[in-house]
């Protein structure tokens, strides 16, 4: 008979992998919109 | 604020129609209105999700009960159900934004279907790969062909070609209605998704939250909700800086090959 496996290593992992990407994504989306217009004021300045 | 020769393809097209629903589209095709409505909103989307986000996961972690047969494995449902949801609206926002640049033309229409691409394709990949780290405990393995999870597989590489498609589109220069017609062919996997575990044999239970009920406890029902509800506001959030960053890029890039011709 197979043993259970202990469930936190998976519900740590799931929870990491889940806040990581989300703040990740909303991180890099930010410094890019950012990014972006700082750029159109560049080429509106030019 | 923004020169309409810098962007003629977004002022060309408004009041196209008579009816109602294109009148009140078009009354947000502006996109100086739409960057005085986008710019508190952001961060405003991005704070509050986050903020709604952090206080359901600790309620998922530290202080919802272990469930009967699930056991603790039931805590990955928190982020599993929504970045499934979101996976899903995502696409959805794609068609919708896609039906109204083919038929009304809406001028940020293309922008909107771009914007929740990057997004989407996050929300179905994080799905995927916790759906994975529950099966494991819970199944005893990490992934099966069945129908919920193979059609999950193909949304996140219909994102991908997706991205990889409007992204071609916009370095060569060609027409937005080529993405729109891949957006909304796409949209065909979404009730298959949905309906799978109805219509064929599945590990991946039934929908247990439905516009008729829910067949949850409480305590799961109600973290599960606000979970749902915080990522969907940072989803929201992300977007519409997705959004601002692709009407920048626009405008930069149109100003910048004016001044070309000029010179």
């Amino acid at each position: 008979m197979r043993e259970a496996l202990d469930p936190w290593p998976f519900v740590i992992g799931a929870y990491a992998l889940g806040i990581g990407a989300t703040l990740a994504l909303a991180l890099w989306s930010w410094l890019a919109m950012r990014r972006a217009e700082r750029r159109r004021e560049e080429a509106r300045a030019r | 604020m923004f020169p309409s020769a810098s962007l003629p393809r977004l002022s060309a097209r408004q009041g196209c129609s008579n009816a109602a629903l294109p009148q009140i589209m078009h009354a947000f095709a502006n996109p100086a209105r739409f960057l005085r409505i986008a710019r508190p909103l952001t961060p405003v989307l991005l704070l509050s999700g986050m903020a709604i986000t952090a206080a359901a996961l600790v309620y998922g972690l530290f202080y919802a009960p272990a469930e009967q047969l699930q056991g603790e494995t039931v805590r990955i449902l928190f982020i599993h159900v929504p970045t499934a949801w979101l996976g899903m609206a995502g696409w959805s926002a794609i068609a919708v934004a896609s039906l109204v640049e083919l038929v009304w033309r809406h001028p940020l229409a293309a922008l909107a279907a771009r914007g929740s691409a990057v997004p989407g394709a996050v929300f179905a990949a994080l799905c995927l790969a916790s759906g994975s780290l529950w099966g494991r405990p819970a199944w005893g393995t990490w992934w099966v062909w069945d129908g919920r999870l193979t059609s999950m597989l193909v949304l996140l590489f219909l994102y991908l070609g997706y991205i990889a498609l409007a992204g071609a589109v916009q370095r060569e220069g060609g027409s937005n209605r080529i993405p729109a017609i891949f957006g909304l062919v796409g949209a065909i996997n979404i009730p298959i998704i949905h309906y799978s575990v109805i219509w064929w044999n599945s590990l991946h239970q039934p929908p247990s939250l439905g516009w008729g009920g829910s067949s949850m406890a409480g305590p799961f029902l109600w973290g599960l909700l606000a979970s749902s509800l915080g990522f969907t506001l940072i989803f929201a959030g992300v977007v519409l800086a997705r959004m601002r960053a692709l009407l920048a890029d626009i405008q930069a890039e149109a100003r910048l090959r004016r001044r070309a011709m000029e010179a």
